[in-house]
C-alpha cells in the first residue's frame, strides 16, 4: 500500500520533479474534422447508415435494370433512382452527427476536450459536407456502372443524358438536404425529435403548402420565395434560372440560415447535461 | 499543518492550482444551485469535495470545465479559465459522468477518439487500458454492455490519457468494487504525490476521509466548511456523558458553552475536553465518558454541518 500520510518533503520533491511540459498547442480544425468523421462511422448505427448509401444505390440500380423497359435504361433514370434514398439517408447522417452528442451524452467528453462548441460544430458541419459530396460521387459511380451494365444486358447504347452541370446541381441539392438535417439536429438536439421533424417537413408540409397555393392566389405567387423544399426541388431538375437561384436564397435564408443561427446561439450557451 | 506545507503551497501556487472565486449559479424561478462558492485545490494534494446529493458539487465542477456558464464569479486552472486552455485534455483530466458515452462505441474507440482529439501517440490508448485494467476483450465490447465499475475505469482512463497535471473527478468511486476503490485511492494518492492536483467529489464519506488531504464541504449550494482534513477533524469538539445529564447541561449552559444533547444521553460540544472536565469538576458532576469527538470522524462532522441544509434522506 502507498503512504496515506502526505508529508511535506514528498510534495516538495513531487513538485520539483514533476515532468516538464511543452506548452500545449491549440487543437487544429483539421484534426477535429478527422475525429468528427470517425465518429460518423464508428458505431454500428453510424456504420450501417453509411453502408446503406452504397447498398441502396446498388439496390436501386438493380431494380432499374430488372424492371425498367429498355428505352428507360438512361443515366438520368439511374440517377433519380439512386438519388431518392439518398435524400433520406444523408439528412439522417446530418441529424445524428449533431444530436448523438446530446442524446448519447457523449458531448460531455467532446465539449470538455474542446471547450469551444462552435469549433466542434464547425468541424461536424464540414465533415458532413464531405460525407455528402463523397456519397454523391459513390452514387455517380454506381449510376454509371448501372447504365453500362443495364444497356449492355438490354443490348442498347448507353444514354448519357445528365450533364456535369446537372450533376453538380444534384450534389448541391442533396448536400443542402443533408445540411437541413444538420440544422434540425442543432435546433432540436434530440435524435428522435429531429428525425420526426425532418419527415414532417419533407412529407407532411409540402402537400399542405401545395393545397394552400392551389386555393390562395397570393400564396401561389409567394411560395417559390418562401418554401425551401419547393426551391430546392428545382435543383434536381437540372436547370436553374437566376430567379430560381434568388428564390433558393430567400427561402434558404428563412428555413435554413436563420434557424441555424438561432440554433448556434442556443447551443453555445446551453448546458451540456 | 506544519509551516513547511505552507511554503510548498506558496511555491506551487501557479501550476495546477484550481481556484474558484465567488462562484454563483442561479436558474430561473429563483433556484440557486451554487451560492457564492470559493475554494482552492492545491498542487500535490487531494481535495475532497463533499456534500449530499444535489448540494451543488456537480454544478460547480461543470462550471470549472466550462460546460455550464456561471451566473457570476470565476473558476480558473493554472490561473487561466478552462476554455482558454489550448488543449485542455493534456492539462486537466476530467471525469464528470462515466455513463455519458455513446453506448454503441467500444471502450477502445472512446479512448481512441480522445487520443486523436488531443493529438497523442496511438500507443497511449493501450497504455491507459492497461493502467485501468480493462482487458482487450473488454476494451472491444460496446460500452452499453459495461458495468458501472467498468465505465468508471474507462472514464478514469480517458481523464488520464493526456497525462494531465490536474484531475477533476465527479463521484469516481461510484460503482467500483472494494478492490477498485482501493486501486483508485492508490492511483490518486500517487498522482498527488507526484505534484498533481486532484479535486474529487463524493457523498461517500468514508472514501473521501481516507483519501483527501483537504476538504471542501458543501450543502445546498453553499460552502459550510473547508480546510485541511486534520484541521476539520480537530474542530470536531468533545463528547461527554454523565449519569446526571441535566446537571451536566446546566453547568455547561452556565459556563456559556454551546452544546447539543443527544437522545442517548451523550452531549456534544465544540469546547475542548479540558474545559468540559473543569466545568464538570466545579459543578461536582460525575462523568462517565469524556473524549475528543473523533470516533465517527468526518461522518459526524459531515452530518452535523449539513443537517440543516441537506435534503431529507439524501445523505445515503
Amino acid at each position: 500500500m502507498t503512504t496515506t500520510v502526505l508529508t511535506a518533503p514528498a510534495s516538495e520533491s513531487g513538485t520539483a520533479t514533476h515532468r516538464t511540459r511543452t506548452a500545449p498547442t491549440r487543437i487544429p480544425l483539421t484534426r477535429l474534422i478527422g475525429v468528427e468523421l470517425r465518429k460518423m462511422f464508428d458505431t454500428r448505427s453510424g456504420f450501417w447508415l453509411m453502408a446503406s448509401i452504397v447498398i441502396t444505390s446498388v439496390l436501386a440500380t438493380a431494380a432499374i435494370i430488372v424492371f425498367a423497359p429498355d428505352d428507360q435504361l438512361t443515366f438520368d433514370n439511374f440517377a433519380a433512382a439512386i438519388g431518392a434514398p439518398m435524400t433520406v439517408i444523408l439528412p439522417m447522417i446530418g441529424i445524428l452527427a449533431v444530436t448523438s452528442e446530446w442524446s448519447q451524452r457523449s458531448g460531455l467528453t467532446t465539449f470538455t476536450l474542446v471547450p469551444h462548441r462552435g469549433r466542434v460544430l464547425g468541424a461536424k458541419f464540414l465533415a458532413a459536407i464531405g460525407v455528402g459530396v463523397v456519397s454523391m460521387f459513390i452514387a455517380l459511380v454506381v449510376g454509371v456502372l448501372g447504365t453500362l451494365v443495364g444497356s449492355a444486358i438490354a443490348g442498347v447504347d448507353p444514354v448519357w443524358n445528365v450533364s456535369a452541370a446537372h450533376f453538380a446541381l444534384i450534389v448541391l441539392g442533396s448536400v443542402l438536404g443533408m445540411l437541413f438535417g444538420f440544422m434540425l439536429g442543432l435546433v432540436i438536439r434530440n435524435s428522435a425529435g429531429a428525425i420526426v421533424t425532418y419527415f414532417v417537413y419533407t412529407l407532411v408540409l409540402p402537400p399542405l403548402l401545395g393545397l394552400l397555393a392551389a386555393n390562395q392566389k397570393w400564396f401561389a405567387d409567394l411560395q417559390p420565395w418562401v418554401d425551401f423544399n419547393y426551391a430546392q426541388t428545382s435543383l434536381f431538375n437540372g436547370t436553374m434560372t437566376s430567379e430560381q437561384w434568388q428564390q433558393l436564397g430567400t427561402a434558404g435564408a428563412l428555413w435554413f440560415v436563420l434557424p441555424m443561427a438561432v440554433g448556434l446561439l442556443i447551443v453555445r450557451r446551453a448546458e451540456v447535461k | 499543518m506544519s509551516p513547511r506545507c505552507v511554503q510548498v503551497g506558496v511555491a506551487a501556487t501557479l501550476l495546477g492550482m484550481i481556484t474558484v472565486e465567488s462562484l454563483t449559479k442561479t436558474y430561473g424561478r429563483g433556484l440557486t444551485a451554487v451560492d457564492d462558492v470559493s475554494f482552492t485545490a492545491s498542487t500535490g494534494r487531494v481535495t475532497g469535495f463533499l456534500g449530499p446529493n444535489g448540494a451543488g458539487k456537480s454544478t460547480t465542477m461543470r462550471i470549472i470545465v466550462g460546460l455550464t456558464p456561471a451566473t457570476s464569479g470565476t473558476a480558473t486552472v493554472d490561473g487561466r479559465r478552462f476554455t482558454d486552455l489550448p488543449n485542455p485534455g493534456t492539462e486537466v483530466g476530467v471525469l464528470l459522468d462515466a455513463s455519458a458515452q455513446h453506448a454503441g462505441r467500444t471502450g477502445r474507440e472512446i479512448l481512441t477518439l480522445a487520443q486523436r482529439t488531443m493529438g497523442l501517440p496511438r500507443g497511449r490508448v493501450q497504455e491507459m487500458l492497461d493502467l485501468v485494467s480493462l482487458t482487450s476483450t473488454e476494451a472491444d465490447r460496446r460500452v452499453k454492455d459495461y458495468s458501472l465499475g467498468m465505465r468508471q475505469r474507462l472514464g478514469i482512463g480517458t481523464a488520464l490519457l493526456g497525462d494531465p497535471h490536474v484531475l477533476i473527478l465527479d463521484e469516481p468511486a461510484n460503482g467500483l468494487d472494494p478492490a477498485g476503490i482501493r486501486w483508485m485511492r492508490d492511483l490518486l494518492r500517487g498522482f498527488a504525490d507526484q505534484g498533481g492536483t486532484v479535486l474529487l467529489s463524493s457523498h461517500l464519506l468514508h472514501e473521501i476521509e481516507v483519501i483527501a488531504d483537504d476538504l471542501v464541504v458543501i450543502g445546498h449550494g453553499r460552502i459550510v466548511a473547508q480546510g485541511t482534513k486534520a484541521d476539520l477533524l480537530a474542530t470536531a469538539g468533545t463528547v461527554v456523558r454523565s449519569r446526571d445529564a441535566a446537571a451536566l447541561t446546566r453547568a455547561m449552559e452556565q459556563s456559556g458553552l454551546v452544546f447539543t444533547a443527544h437522545a442517548d444521553g451523550s452531549v456534544h460540544t465544540d469546547a475542548s475536553p479540558d474545559q468540559v472536565g473543569e466545568i464538570a469538576l466545579t459543578a461536582r458532576v460525575v462523568l462517565t465518558e469524556l473524549r475528543a469527538a473523533d470516533g465517527a470522524g468526518l461522518e459526524e462532522m459531515f452530518l452535523e454541518l449539513t443537517a440543516d441544509t441537506q435534503r431529507e434522506g439524501a445523505a445515503a
